[in-house]
């Protein structure tokens, strides 16, 4: 596989999203103040008479948005990751708790955003959506995906949850393969039998370059963007436990509650596999430029390395 | 329906309402009662909906943000025909269409889901602007109590409708100067609360919100009004039951047997 190509960040992708789904006289978007952070401005700037500003009050715009979908309409709503949260219970109670079809993007998500420092950095969001019933989680690991998963919400149905990032990151797809992807089905970026690495979000493109490193000493990694945490592929994990011997999962998220809590929690029912989680460790973030912090907070090529080579070591 | 017809009909869901809070032993009858008159005067001169399309898109909507007194709806959804009295006579009970809080996904004709205070007037904003983006008329009617107001959001939704300048949403202001724990004054004042939402860029009237000709007018004023429009109801918690009436300790207790027959006595 040749280097993967820089593409923009996954917030990009959401804002192209926009502009795609714009042909539906359904879809509507509301901001907080933050579109031209998470991308919506781009629909703004085209559709003004379906967009609507709720200014700095996220809760007011989690249920206006609900109202919305009760009324016919397709609500993108979106702020930070962290900010979202202040809306936690509109979402559980005014959002999916009625079925609304409302979705939620949270940009910025995770300590990859970088120099705002721990304030900005969500790293509890993928934990706490995934407790809500019927609510659809996802985190795409480059621009072209995250189009693509945010433009299959237009009929998705039930109310969902995408966090995006902030900064750039390796283009894992092409405009070709990213057809491939389905919300709710994880995608197999690289075969490999040794060891399996369950990745999500910008840590596909840490989880790729681990890869490579453990080839060259010998450790097979397959390679898994789990772009849906919820509903999570558990097909494609019961595959995994039976043809690779272990699983390292990687997220920029806490190690309590996310993606690799997910894994855990599943394979918990199953006969289970060695299992090791690359993410943050029960602590905040701080300022630092992106590479510096995601480094100080082991959410390393490195780091995957290590946990792979721990299981592929002991099985 | 006239002045007398609309009395009739809030008593009878007065009797609904006190029975059927005492056949689940739990419910809220304080909130209920003071709602009922302004409620039963909305439903019967103001309020387009369809019994056997509930889910007609192009229906008027009343969300009620304070859920708890969701056995003022049920009583009013039953004299309406959406609901019967076995309907009623499950309220809270284990698959029951009468929720513990209004509910949309379980009770036809209810048009939000309740229960935790303060959502009620942003999802009726987001009512508003999908009718008014539809270039419908429907409008949007939305109750809160008037401990609900102490909630942020209210405020964060009255700032965002003035903004919005939406014609079709119209707030109810039940005050009855009651909450959970004791009087509005002593956990919380809210003060004038007319006042307070006219400084949003509302259009505000206060009634008396037990006076059908006064409920009627007002309704009226608030359906022609332009620009957000608010009524302030003042009302009697518990009304039209004497030991409920402004007494704290009726917001969320059911009557026992002896309470329900001196209740339906006094409703009779």
């Amino acid at each position: 596989m040749s280097a993967p190509s820089m593409g923009g960040a996954s917030r990009d992708g959401y804002g192209s999203a926009l502009l795609r789904l714009s042909g539906d006289p359904r879809v509507v978007v509301l901001e907080a103040d933050l579109g031209k952070s998470t991308k919506s401005c781009l629909f703004r700037a085209e559709y003004p008479e379906r967009t609507v500003s709720l200014g700095i009050a996220e809760q007011n715009m989690m249920l206006v948005a609900a109202g919305m979908a009760s009324s016919g309409k397709v609500p993108f709503a979106s702020t930070f990751a962290i900010f979202t949260e202040r809306a936690f219970e509109q979402v559980r109670n005014g959002i999916s708790r009625p079925g609304l079809a409302v979705h939620i993007c949270g940009s910025h998500g995770g300590i990859h955003t970088g120099t705002d420092g721990s304030s900005a950095q969500s790293i509890e969001d993928l934990a706490i959506y995934r407790t809500i019933p019927g609510l659809t989680v996802i985190t795409p690991c480059d621009d072209l995906s995250a189009e693509e998963l945010t433009v299959q919400l237009l009929d998705h149905g039930n109310a969902s949850y995408t966090r995006t990032a902030r900064n750039k990151t390796p283009r894992m797809y092409d405009t070709d393969t990213v057809k491939n992807l389905e919300i709710g089905k994880g995608s197999v970026l690289r075969e490999g039998s040794d060891v399996a690495i369950v990745a999500c979000g910008v840590m596909v493109s840490e989880a790729m370059e681990a890869a490579k490193l453990l080839e060259g000493s010998g450790i097979s990694a397959r390679v898994i963007d789990m772009h849906t945490i919820k509903p999570l592929d558990t097909d494609l994990l019961d595959k995994i436990r039976v043809e690779c011997g272990g699983i390292v999962t990687a997220e920029d998220h806490s190690i309590i509650g996310g993606l690799g809590s997910a894994v855990a929690e599943y394979l918990s029912t199953t006969g289970g596999c060695p299992i090791q989680m690359v993410g943050v460790k029960d602590r905040f973030g701080e300022s630092g430029e992106s590479s510096d912090l995601m480094q100080h907070m082991g959410l390393t090529r490195n780091e995957i390395v290590e946990r792979a080579r721990h299981i592929a070591n002991s099985v | 329906m006239s002045i007398p017809e609309l009395e009739e009909l809030a008593n009878v869901c007065r009797k609904h309402i006190v029975k059927m809070i005492h056949k689940a032993g739990a419910g809220h009858p304080g909130g209920s009662l003071s709602a009922i008159d302004i409620i039963a005067g909305l439903y019967g001169t103001r309020l387009r909906f369809n019994v056997d399309d509930p889910d007609w898109d192009d229906r008027d909507r009343f969300v009620m943000s304070k859920g708890h007194a969701s056995p003022a709806v049920y009583s009013i959804l039953r004299e309406m025909g959406f609901l019967n009295d076995e309907d009623l006579a499950t309220f809270r009970a284990l698959g029951s269409v009468c929720q513990g809080h209004v509910d949309m996904k379980w009770t036809n004709g209810v048009d939000f889901s309740a229960g935790s205070l303060g959502m009620g007037l942003s999802f009726g904003l987001g009512c508003a602007l999908a009718a008014r983006m539809d270039s419908s008329k429907r409008e949007t009617w939305v109750m809160v109590g008037d401990g609900e107001v102490q909630e942020g959001q209210i405020w964060e939704a009255l700032m965002a409708a003035d903004f919005h300048e939406v014609s079709g949403l119209k707030l109810i202001v039940d005050r009855n100067r009651i909450q959970n724990d004791d009087f509005v004054s002593v956990q919380m004042e809210v003060g004038d609360v007319a006042s307070k939402i006219g400084a949003f860029g509302w259009n505000i009237k206060e009634i008396n919100g037990h006076d059908m000709e006064e409920i009627v007018e007002a309704l009226e004023w608030a359906s022609m009004s332009s620009g957000p429009s608010a009524i302030i109801a003042h009302t009697v918690k518990g009304k039209g039951v004497s030991f409920m009436e402004d007494n704290p300790s009726f917001h969320g207790k059911a009557p026992n047997d002896e309470e329900l027959a001196l209740a339906l006595e006094e409703l009779s």
